[in-house]
């Protein structure tokens, strides 16, 4: 039976990892690699680096970080933001990381997730979602859209219509963000989350709200969710990834114990 | 030194990172010289088998292959090696393969539950146990509970059940581990498992087999 995943999520800029809370006020905390390492010893099942680097021309600084952190860790890592184009995913993927997320890109232009999957295959493409709740409409009938531009952007999209078209272009696994959730710690997005993974194939993470243990169990059995995104509940050690995985264990849910 | 067989199947390079971080070097070749004339070989891959085996034809590995596990030379297999190396694969309409092992490589079925009745997705994507079946010398130390990193949607299925060291179960209860006299051939990723695939890339490096 598979475990569920924990993965720790770094937002890196310029090289640095930041953690920023919905969206504003960015803080450096530290070095992406020496975190990368840090998480692959105390039991991260995963890592998800997510480059927020505004300029191009430094975006060369993130693949360096990719090379580093690649021969440092031996756990699966996808790297997303700033990726637009076959090539962008050629390159990340060539300096070591295991997936390629696309969100806005994907938002804009679907074909690059057929594209990335007919180029690397499906389980290197990982569609990233930013989503707000909205009223039900004609348009958005699921109550949730799609947003991008760290959610001051509403696409009018339908969240649950376009996971299913991800998932049709070739999609391996979605990355699924509520933006009202995000950085309040006061738990996932249960009701988006479980919409999402019970109308999809592939494996959904969820992302967003994470404050306690508690609200990773609830996503990962109420929310229905293969995996679930951590941040800040880590990143300044109110938790360790061996508490939140013991006491999920202790709940009675699948996780990795042993690493 | 030991061979990685290049065959446009996907990104070699995370496999030569592990084994570099073990302290062996590898070369990541498309040479069947250089193939023939390494201590051991690593035959990974991600991708489909229809376009492998193409690949594999085009460049002549098949035979490579084929003759590496026939000197006795240890052969690692990982994941869609694994798949490959079996006499047929469903996938991309049925794909004849290199047949070191009997048996085929099956699409798992997308109306599987597990024991709570949950749908189980497809592909098995992440961290899942193997149960051993026997002890292998590539497998020291490594214990019940460890987990490995898996991702794929088709699985191989030996006929001959001696050649199954090790099942996962997703499902069904897949053979993840085939071995047979030189070949030891893994579903799973071990070189984005952790310490436990590690360990058996380092326990491969090491191995006579007898």
């Amino acid at each position: 039976m598979l475990s569920k995943r924990i993965i720790p999520c770094l937002d890196v800029r310029e090289g640095k990892t930041t953690k920023g809370i919905k969206f504003e006020n960015n803080v450096d905390i530290g070095d992406p690699v020496e975190m990368a390492k840090f998480y692959y010893e105390a039991g991260a099942d995963e890592l998800v680096f997510y480059d927020i680097t505004a300029s191009h021309e430094k975006r060369g600084i993130m693949i360096e970080v990719v090379r580093r952190v690649a021969e440092t860790i031996f756990i699966p890592f996808s790297v997303g933001g700033g990726i637009r184009t076959k090539e962008d995913m050629r390159e990340v993927l060539l300096a070591g990381a295991e997936k390629i997320s696309v969100n806005s890109a994907a938002v804009k232009n679907p074909e690059i997730i057929s594209e990335g999957a007919k180029a690397f295959g499906s389980q290197c493409v990982v569609l990233g979602m930013d989503v707000k709740a909205v009223d039900k409409s004609e348009k958005i009938p699921s109550g949730y859209e799609i947003v991008i531009n760290g959610g001051r952007t509403y696409m009018g999209m339908d969240a649950l219509a376009w996971a299913k078209r991800g998932q049709e272009l070739g999609a391996g696994e979605i990355c699924l963000n509520s933006i009202d959730a995000d950085g309040t710690r006061e738990g996932y997005e249960l009701t988006l989350t479980e919409l999402i993974s019970e109308n999809v194939d592939i494996p959904v993470i969820a992302s967003g709200g994470a404050g306690k243990p508690e609200h990773l169990a609830d996503v990962l059995t109420q929310g229905k969710a293969d995996a679930a995104l951590i941040a800040s509940m880590t990143h300044y050690g109110h938790y360790t990834v061996a508490e939140i995985k013991s006491f999920l264990d202790s709940s009675g849910i699948k996780v990795r114990m042993r690493w | 030194m030991i061979a990685i067989v290049d065959y446009d199947a996907g990104n070699l390079t995370s496999v030569a990172r592990a084994m570099a971080h073990l302290g062996y070097a590898c070369d990541i070749t498309k040479d069947e010289d250089r193939i023939r004339n390494a201590e051991r070989v690593i035959f990974p891959g991600v991708g489909a088998a229809g376009s492998a085996m193409e690949s594999l034809r085009r460049l002549g590995l098949d035979r490579a292959i084929q003759e590496t596990f026939a000197s006795g030379k240890p052969l690692l297999g990982i994941c869609l090696g694994t798949q490959i190396i079996m006499g047929f694969s469903e996938e991309d309409g049925g794909v004849d393969c290199l047949g070191i092992v009997a048996g085929r490589t099956r699409l798992f079925s997308n109306r599987m539950t597990d024991a709570a009745g949950a749908h189980l997705k497809i592909p098995h994507m992440g961290w899942n146990r193997v149960r051993l079946n026997r002890s292998h010398p590539v497998l020291a130390g490594i214990g019940d509970g460890d987990e490995f990193y898996f991702v794929h949607s088709y699985y191989p299925d030996p006929d001959d059940e001696s050649q199954v060291i090790g099942r996962t179960e997703h499902g069904i209860a897949f053979a993840s581990v085939i071995g047979t006299a030189n070949l030891i051939a893994t579903q799973f990723h071990p070189e984005k498992s952790g310490r436990p695939g590690l360990t058996l890339l380092k326990n491969f490096c090491e191995w006579t087999p007898c």
